[in-house]
């Protein structure tokens, strides 16, 4: 649980907060790259528990096939949806430019 | 490209014929307007969760019996994470280490005209997203974006090729095999134009004798098998001429144009492709047993090659009609309704090869379906081999059928086209045509057989065309001679 | 006696009875909120009209002798991560502050249904990430008991409503913790049912494969009849489970003759306060008394559930909330493209603790990583669910231990080392990774006047278990020394 060698890289940070649409100021990234870095600390303790040909468990109640019919539904009202849009434009959903 | 190899695998997306979207049970089809067809659901409202379709299951599973794969006993659904205004929860919901479908293959003729097996990696099942309108032409020169999420959660299913096509002619007609077999199985509506069927070309080029792969480069927005074939062709030429020149290939994605017949790189932000795949927690896993994998078995129709078997072997239909009818999966299922209550094969495929087929060709219209009523079709033609109506004007009842509802039976007695076969009748037109005619009467007594065609068309003329010109010209020559 | 006094059976009765209308109990809870909520900080948001309508529409129904049952015109309340249709609904997140679902849950459905009367929504920690409630958008939550101590977390406002009387009973969700801690700290019983008991349709997700809806309540009878009515099959929840619902109030007069009680030694380890460890002595006693049978059991993997549920938690969490990105709902912080739209509204409208774990899950299951965390992870998941099959399978009931190292602890005093705040979760968690069912019972005070509970654990679906023998060791309701 040392520190020093510490487990996540500043540029590790910045990758992981791109892939994360997160921006760091680097006040931030300093405390992030600290703070991940002991919690991951503790986490190595996983690794020492030998799992070989253990089954990965997804799902803990053994549920299977629950499916609904192909029978159509209720929609919701085009204007409660777009009641708590940030910005609409007729039907529509307004985003700014994409590139 | 003689000195050159070409290596292309196929990614296809198909959306699947179901009443309702994947995990909702919001509308699929696109008719009204945008977000109209929306819910919490496919909204990804928060704390919204998935019910899968079982529908969509049985499709998919089925897609991988049309084309030859395994389909899983145990497969499950996974996360693909990542950022984009039509994708509503930030994560498509997808299939990654368990499809539901691997392993197919398909036969298809390759440049010379022989077979080959084209092998399929995978089938998966997933959600598809939404439609962003762009507020000017195109994504690049727009201020803003529109997105519409009646499309977000249609289900799809990805197919993945192995790499074992080698030219632009093997890929079309791969392209166009499958999406017969998917329409004959009843599982898309396979419409390039519409984006019911979708196509991603890999390809990579590189010299004879080298074993390594080039570099590979995707190209998207093809939205026929035709911009599939010149998309390759161009990109073939292209990567050859950078490789000629010392330039290197870039991988990337690029985008066919099909006005300019080019292909150019896509632009996008770039950001890193990490798609963090992980078991979707929302949904069990799918176990297909025995029971329900026969049932899906037994709801597969009779696919190309057996069709094929039966037209031309059973029915007695020529290679070249079977085939036509085959190509076309409307006019083939048309067929065997039709064949089914008048039962001469030739005489069927006529008609739908001719006249229906141009019918159908005539409108911009695109059909899943021939318009018409196979018992009423059965009705016309056998009417015209009872004699009560001709050929010519069966065509014309024909084009009215198309389209609308009306039946034969009141097309053919709104215009009268009911031939008169009473020879009471037609004894007494006969009667007058031959003392209003004495010139040509005479002629034909003098042995001029040519004059009894002009009488025929006497006394078509005075029946307004009703008469059957087969019993006029018996009675004509009975009188005359 | 106040009507904000009375346990919800009581209300129930009074209401039954005509000591009192509906409409009398809600007035009463109101000006109580009024009264404490600045302090306390257990409300986010107050829905006094609604509430008194809804009110007055189940004093008709009592009228006319059509009552919908014990839950019709008692007046309650909602962690605020339990969407209510036309009712804000913000997760304690600046990203929700003005999100309105257009949609119920399905266990206010079940709810609202029955005629309950909603006061409110509750104070939570940010997207019920946290251990303290102090890391609510909306402001820090303070324990009754102590106004310097939390309330714990995350339905800190959950238990606070309940154990300072501003409403009968709440629904609170726990994913590590988040019911059984701050019922711990607050002397209130909390139950955390088996996954799938209860539907998440409508319930905003941490992480998916451990969050489930529970109950805070006065008294173990009361959650009972609360889950009895919220609990059972949802066609909008594929996880949901089809086993049919039993009569948990009815369980809680069983009395536990002849049950086997197992006590884990791993729970027990250096570092649980002496208070704590006292309170299960007396538990123990209490339950072999009444003719249960105690014994020590092992469950070797403990230690590993800690750092396996924060790799799982964070990983599913980093996905859950990729869809706040501006573009549908809540918060978008202007800018002049789509990318840097994105990313302006996601850092502005997340905590730190959330951008923390957001951060952590995002690592974890990024290329590369996978391996070594998350799916290690889920196999570890395994080895602690195997745990508790093998001894649920050897015949024992349920499980005793502490639910948490200490009482309450002072606002601000963890707030600088998530991995300290981490460990607060160290007796709650495998629970949640094992999928079952347990229960915090309120046994007394610390020498520090805060309350000290005590946790039992069951066998899946074997919630009537945990009321029987939950409502044997329950003692009278501990009140909050409240100055009003």
């Amino acid at each position: 649980m040392s520190n020093n060698d510490s487990l996540i890289s500043s540029g590790d940070v910045e990758y992981v907060a791109k892939l994360a649409h997160l921006h760091l100021d680097e006040t931030e990234k300093k405390d992030m790259e600290t703070k991940l870095g002991s919690i991951l600390g503790y986490m190595q303790q996983l690794q020492q528990i030998d799992t070989t040909g253990v089954e990965a468990t997804t799902h803990v109640l053994p549920l299977a096939n629950v499916f609904r019919e192909d029978i159509v539904g209720e929609t919701l009202d085009t204007e409660k949806a777009l009641a708590q849009a940030p910005e609409r434009d007729g039907n529509y959903y307004k985003v700014p430019k994409i590139l | 490209m003689s000195q050159y190899l070409t290596t292309i695998g196929l990614e296809f997306h198909a959306e699947l014929k179901t009443k309702t979207k994947i995990f909702c049970s919001c509308p699929t089809d696109f008719a009204g307007d945008a977000n109209t067809h929306i819910c919490p659901v496919c909204l990804g409202l928060p704390g919204v969760l998935p019910v899968l379709n079982r529908h969509a299951v049985e499709l998919a599973a089925k897609a991988g019996m049309a084309l030859n794969c395994e389909v899983s006993k145990f497969s499950k659904f996974d996360r693909k994470n990542y950022f984009y205004p039509d994708l509503p929860k930030g994560y498509q919901v997808t299939q990654y280490p368990l499809p539901i479908c691997r392993n197919g293959w398909l036969m298809v003729k390759d440049e010379d005209g022989n077979d080959k097996k084209i092998r399929i990696n995978r089938i998966h099942m997933e959600e598809d997203a939404g439609k962003l309108v762009h507020s000017g032409s195109n994504i690049s020169d727009s201020s803003y974006s529109l997105p519409d999420y009646n499309r977000a959660a249609v289900p799809l299913i990805e197919i993945v090729t192995e790499p074992d096509m080698s030219s632009a002619e093997e890929a079309k007609n791969f392209g166009e095999t499958l999406r017969l077999m998917l329409a004959y199985a009843d599982i898309s509506d396979v419409k390039m134009e519409q984006g019911s069927l979708r196509c991603d070309v890999n390809i990579s080029i590189r010299p004879q004798g080298q074993d390594e792969l080039g570099v590979k480069v995707e190209i998207k927005n093809l939205n026929s098998f035709r911009a599939v074939y010149r998309a390759i062709v161009y990109e073939e030429m292209r990567q050859k001429s950078l490789i000629d020149n010392g330039i290197p290939i870039v991988q990337e994605t690029r985008l066919w144009d099909d006005a300019a017949g080019e292909t150019r790189p896509m632009r996008s932000k770039e950001d890193a492709h990490d798609y963090r795949y992980f078991p979707e927690p929302d949904l069990p896993p799918i176990i297909i047993d025995d029971q329900w994998m026969a049932e899906i078995a037994a709801s597969m129709p009779e696919m190309p090659d057996a069709k094929r078997k039966r037209l031309t072997e059973e029915l007695g239909l020529s290679d070249y009609d079977a085939g036509q009818l085959i190509a076309n999966p409307p006019l083939a299922h048309f067929f065997d309704a039709l064949y089914a209550e008048y039962p001469e094969a030739k005489i069927a495929a006529n008609w739908i090869l001719g006249d229906i087929a141009k019918l159908m060709n005539s409108t911009e219209k695109e059909y899943n379906v021939v318009p018409l009523s196979a018992s009423e079709l059965a009705f016309l033609l056998k009417e015209i081999k009872k004699g009560s109506i001709n050929n010519n004007s069966a065509k014309t009842v024909l084009e009215e059928m198309f389209d609308s509802d009306k039946k034969a039976a009141d097309i053919i007695a709104e215009h009268g086209f009911s031939q008169i076969s009473d020879t009471s009748v037609l004894d007494s037109a006969v009667a007058k045509i031959i003392e209003a005619n004495p010139k040509p009467v005479a002629d034909y007594k003098a042995g001029k057989q040519a004059a009894i065609g002009f009488l025929v068309g006497q006394v078509m003329k005075e029946t307004k065309g009703q008469a059957n010109p087969g019993m006029v010209k018996e009675l004509l020559e009975k009188a005359l001679n | 006696m106040t009507i904000t006094d009375m346990s919800l059976k009581d209300m129930a009765i009074g209401l039954e009875e005509k000591q009192f209308s509906s409409q009398e109990a809600t007035q009463e809870h109101l000006e109580r909120i009024e009264k404490l909520n600045p302090q306390l900080g257990a409300y986010i948001s107050v829905t006094a009209k609604e509430a008194l309508a809804a009110a007055e529409a189940s004093d008709k129904r009592r009228a006319n002798k059509e009552s919908k049952g014990p839950l019709d015109g008692i007046p309650m309340a909602l962690k605020d991560i339990i969407s209510t249709n036309g009712i804000a609904t913000t997760c304690a997140s600046r990203m929700l502050e003005n999100y309105t679902p257009p949609y119920n849950s399905t266990c206010w459905q079940h709810l609202e249904d029955a005629g309950a009367v909603l006061l409110g929504k509750l104070n939570m920690d940010e997207f019920a990430m946290g251990s303290s409630t102090e890391t609510s958008y909306f402001g820090v939550c303070h324990n009754p008991f102590d106004l310097d101590y939390v309330p714990g977390g995350s339905s800190g406002g959950s238990a606070v409503a309940v154990a300072a009387d501003m409403a009968a009973y709440t629904l609170g969700t726990d994913t590590g913790g988040s019911i059984r801690q701050p019922a711990h700290f607050c002397g209130v019983v909390g139950i955390k049912p088996t996954y799938g008991r209860v539907s998440r349709f409508g319930v905003i997700p941490y992480a998916s494969s451990l969050d489930q809806v529970g109950v805070l309540a006065k008294t173990c009878a009361d959650a009972g009849t609360v889950l009895g009515a919220i609990s059972g099959k949802d066609k909008m929840d594929s996880t949901s489970a089809p086993e049919p619902i039993p009569d948990y109030a009815a369980a809680c007069t069983k009395g536990v003759k002849g049950l086997r009680i197992g006590i884990a030694k791993e729970f027990c380890a250096a570092g649980i306060e002496d208070a704590i460890l006292a309170e299960l002595k007396r538990a123990v006693e209490i339950l072999e008394r009444e003719g249960a049978v105690v014994e020590d059991i092992s469950l070797p993997h403990t230690e590993y559930a800690l750092p396996a549920y924060y790799v799982l938690a964070s990983a599913e969490a980093s996905s859950n909330l990729a869809r706040y990105d501006g573009v549908r709902y809540g918060l978008r912080i202007p800018a002049d493209n789509l990318h840097d739209m994105m990313i302006a509204t996601r850092s502005a409208g997340f905590g730190p603790e959330v951008k923390r774990r957001i951060m952590l899950g995002t690592y974890a299951l990024s290329s590369g990583y996978y391996d070594a965390y998350y799916n290690k992870t889920l196999q570890v998941r395994t080895l602690i669910k195997q745990d508790y099959d093998q001894i649920f399978a050897s015949g024992f009931d349920c499980i005793l231990t502490p639910p948490a190292p200490s009482a309450a602890f002072r606002i601000g005093e963890n707030t600088d080392d998530p991995l300290t705040m981490y460990m607060q979760d160290v007796c709650t968690v495998p629970v949640n990774l094992a999928g079952l069912p347990a229960m915090v019972v309120p046994m007394g005070l610390n020498a520090e006047g805060l309350p000290i509970g005590i946790q039992l654990i069951g066998a899946p679906f074997g919630e009537e278990k945990l009321f029987a023998a939950g409502a044997a060791i329950e003692g009278p309701r501990i009140i909050p020394p409240l100055d009003i």
